[in-house]
């Protein structure tokens, strides 16, 4: 069976996701998917599901056209998908996971539990996971999760089957495992998508590669005619150059000091999110996180913002503790985060463009009770136009502005409090390569007029070239300290992978 | 390419895309005014249908009905702005009207009766339904209590305490006693300065008071925030758990000076007073264009909100429609206001993405 996604646009809000992609999967055959955040993998691989809609374009099986209009439409036709975030029940057994929607039924019409518990067993023990089919999801770690979601997929007579970083938590021989799991589906026809930020395991497991960049597929080739080096430079697109801003380090006075830092996972309390990070930060500077999903990149700044409290350890922000302050004191202090995920936690979808710039520094333009509009407006304009975002003006809708141009807004609010420590989470997730080499000379520029600049990255080219200071964390730990040139790509993965790959910390 | 064979429902041509695009900014601007139409309609049907509708006393009157759950549903719209609500309110109306009652008989205070001015009982009376209000914010906001669950419990206690404090009886007498210096409380119910019932001035100086709070405070935007975006207001500093709290007590603030309108008009105060009045305000805001899940909704359209539940209340009472029929009325009215709603957010969805594909042509 061949599935194929033809002339495919999606648009979401004003950003494109998807500009006119054609791209195909062949039987027996695994297609690795490359691109970086935001180029529109997962949007493709969401609309091949059947879990979104293409707005313009459709999805072709066997040459025919088909409307998938759920991931249960896509599932009845042979198509799988192993999601990026998991899709399971945390409160249901691992048997109740795998069957959810689809429960064998005995004779009356109940559910068949010890068949079903018997194909839970046999398909656990192909994935070689040795695990009680009766365990609560929530019981397990990330990557036994990721596990059950893996064998979801293959419960189901599959004939497609899209794996968007199914890895990402999982131990070296759990993704060995895996791997001989994926040649033992194609030799038996299956059509494998294979996604992943590792890209060296992805074009290991690869026969076809297909590179997308800023919702446009720009390159296709067999597996074996390339190498690394082209895939990255198909990925970025451009000349590196002009993407990273040329500076030199002007490292002057230590601005922000943490000691120590543990935090505990919000999401699981028994293990350590951050276990124990120091790191001192200078105004003029520019410090990089490289940290892959779930290595603590994200904790750590939170609990810097005040956003989540440390369980110890002393944040220190010109020689004033920090630690009690809330969110706000901080801000007012001069320390603010442009958050990860800027639709959860960045914009008010419901404001305007300028109201959104001026949120966090609103209380600078107080005159008696109200918002004076004369200061407001100004403040807002002066930003607009100095990072060049965008839009029809302050009182456009937030929803009508380009991924990246949202992003530029949230960085502007973050500006516009004066901050003198800037904490950016993933800043160039989900942003064209054009906004990308704006959001990095901003942070270039802001650095230049004295702000410390720490930001965290998963993308080993910006970890490389960007930070005057690199610093690799793993499993909440500061793996290594690197300045700019001191480390290749190939000694971070080594330095970065050696560690996630020991599983979960305890 | 064939692109006849089944193209799949619901997508967008780019070659029709800007067209699209403008025909729906057209319906918008239309499904925006829609309850100004709605109120419109209501005008002209009733106007039509009965000559004593459109008459200047008539139309006092009804504004006067309007204005008692006016007051409460500008209170409410805070709630919803911040995405909760509050079911509180119809209680504190009874609250508050007999502690009104309670306090003009008189405060037995050691021995000896004490009669509080008529100004310092509707200091205190206000200050009860603020005070419920602090209970919701914190049940809220502290013990992480859903907002419907929190302010269904104290719609019980605020009713309960108003019944205890009774006995379940009405206070049948408001009008003070001269020699206790106690006079006036009727007033509020029966004066009409310039012309207009006082009620009336009070819904307009509250309207003014929020939209003053809503469009130019910091409290106004933190609050749109809050609503709009928990997560993104709490991390650009807005006291997000404040900003919670203050709306309930200026719900039940608002819901407590209806309460004394009520008492002040009937010139007695019943413990009873103000049951299911918590529906008609979350109605008014609803139909105001509100979203329930919070950051979308306006002063004007609560008020609009308002005006078309009391006039269809008081112009189906006028045509001598059955108050069977009323009810059931009154219920397609909601429902039809919020599927509206949902039409109109639709469109706009669409709109947006039609608009984006005929850029990326223009583009091309």
């Amino acid at each position: 069976m061949t599935l194929r996604a033809r002339e495919v646009t999606k648009v979401y809000g004003g950003t494109h996701a998807l500009k006119g992609v054609d791209f195909a999967v062949a039987p027996g055959r695994v297609t690795a998917l490359f691109g970086e955040n935001g180029a529109g993998k997962s949007t493709l691989m969401k609309i091949l599901a059947g879990i979104e809609q293409p707005t313009t374009g459709h999805v072709e099986l066997d040459g025919r056209p088909v409307r998938l209009a759920s991931s249960r439409d896509a599932a009845d036709q042979g198509i799988a998908i192993i999601h990026q975030e998991l899709s399971l029940c945390p409160n249901l057994s691992i048997t109740d996971n795998l069957f959810l929607a689809r429960e064998l039924r005995t004779p009356f019409g109940a559910v068949d539990r010890t068949a079903q518990r018997e194909r839970t067993l046999a398909v656990l023990r192909t994935l070689e996971e040795e695990l009680d089919p009766d365990t609560p999801v929530a019981d397990l770690r990330l990557g036994q999760q990721q596990i059950v979601e893996i064998a979801r997929a293959l419960l189901q007579d599959t004939r497609v089957l899209i794996m968007d970083e199914p890895t990402s938590a999982l131990t070296a021989p759990e993704v060995e495992v895996l791997f001989k799991v994926i040649r033992d589906l194609t030799s038996r026809g299956v059509a494998v998508v294979y996604i992943s930020h590792h890209l060296d395991e992805a074009l290991d497991i690869a026969d076809d590669v297909v590179v997308l960049r800023d919702g446009t597929l720009v390159a296709t080739a067999q597996a074996a005619e390339v190498d690394l080096r082209w895939i990255v430079e198909q990925m970025v697109g451009r000349d590196q150059d002009t993407l990273f801003p040329d500076r030199d380090s002007q490292a002057g006075e230590p601005v922000l000091d943490l000691r120590d830092l543990i935090v505990i996972d919000p999401a699981n309390p028994d293990r350590l999110a951050v276990g124990g990070v120091s790191l001192t930060l200078r105004a003029g500077e520019i410090v990089g996180v490289y940290g892959l999903m779930g290595s603590g990149r994200t904790e750590l700044l939170e609990a810097l913002a005040g956003r989540i409290p440390p369980a110890s350890g002393e944040i220190v922000l010109a020689g004033e503790p920090l630690t009690r302050a809330g969110i706000r004191d901080r801000i007012r202090r001069g320390l603010i985060l442009v958050p990860e995920d800027r639709q959860r936690d960045g914009l008010v979808q419901t404001m305007t463009v300028g109201e959104n710039l001026s949120l966090a520094g609103l209380y600078q333009y107080v005159r008696r009770l109200f918002v004076s509009a004369a200061r407001e407006g100004a403040a807002v304009r002066r930003v607009i136009t100095d990072i060049t975002v965008k839009t029809s003006g302050a009182k456009a809708a937030i929803g009508s502005l380009s991924g990246g141009n949202q992003q530029k807004v949230v960085i502007g609010k973050a500006l516009l409090t004066g901050p003198r420590v800037l904490l950016l989470d993933e800043p160039s997730r989900g942003v064209d390569v054009g906004a990308k080499a704006d959001i990095f000379q901003l942070m270039a520029a802001q650095a230049r007029r004295g702000l410390a600049v720490l930001f965290t990255t998963s993308e080993a080219e910006e970890a490389l070239h960007i930070p005057d200071r690199l610093l690799v964390l793993a499993r909440g730990a500061v793996v290594g300290e690197y300045r700019r040139g001191e480390i290749d790509r190939e000694e971070l993965m080594r330095v970065s992978d050696g560690a996630t790959n020991g599983g979960a910390l305890r | 390419m064939t692109s006849t064979a089944s193209r799949p429902a619901g997508t967008v041509q780019p070659d029709r895309a800007a067209a699209t695009a403008r025909r729906l900014s057209l319906l918008n601007v239309a499904f925006e005014l829609r309850a100004f139409i709605a109120l419109a309609v209501l005008v002209v049907v009733f106007g039509v249908l009965s000559d004593a509708f459109l008459t200047v006393p008539n139309l006092i009157t009804m504004t006067k009905h309007v204005a008692i759950n006016a007051v409460i549903a500008l209170g409410m719209l805070l709630v919803i702005l911040k995405g909760g609500i509050d079911l509180s309110v119809g209680s504190i109306v009874g609250l508050s009207g007999v502690v009104a009652g309670e306090l003009l008989g008189g405060l037995h205070v050691g021995g000896v009766i004490a009669y509080p001015p008529v100004w310092v009982v509707i200091v205190l009376c206000v200050g009860v339904g603020a005070l419920v209000g602090v209970v919701n914010g914190v049940l809220v906001t502290r013990f992480n209590v859903a907002p419907f669950i929190a302010t269904l419990g104290m719609l019980y206690v605020a009713r309960g305490a108003a019944m205890l404090i009774s006995d379940g009886a009405t206070y049948p007498n408001l009008a003070g006693n001269p020699a206790f210096g106690n006079t006036g409380f009727g007033l509020l119910g029966s004066g009409r300065p310039l012309g207009l019932p006082t009620s009336i001035w009070i819904m307009i100086v509250l309207a003014v008071a929020v939209v003053l709070l809503l469009a130019k405070s910091p409290f106004g935007r933190w609050l749109y925030a809050t609503g709009g975006n928990e997560r993104a207001a709490d991390l650009s500093g807005v006291p997000i758990r404040r900003v919670k709290t203050i709306v309930y007590v200026i719900s039940g603030a608002c819901a407590a000076v209806a309460g004394l309108i009520i008492a002040s008009e009937l010139t007695s105060a019943a413990p009873q007073a103000g049951e299911t009045y918590e529906l008609n305000a979350i109605a008014a805001v609803v139909i105001g264009g509100a979203a329930l899940s919070g950051g979308r909704g306006t002063v004007r359209g609560t008020l609009v909100g308002a005006f078309v539940i009391g006039f269809l209340a008081d112009g189906l009472v006028i045509l001598g429609v059955s108050t069977f029929w009323q009810i059931l009325i009154k219920g397609a009215v909601i429902i039809l206001a919020v599927m509206l709603d949902q039409g109109q957010q639709r469109f706009k969805r669409r709109g947006a993405a039609a608009a984006a594909v005929a850029a990326t042509r223009h583009h091309d």
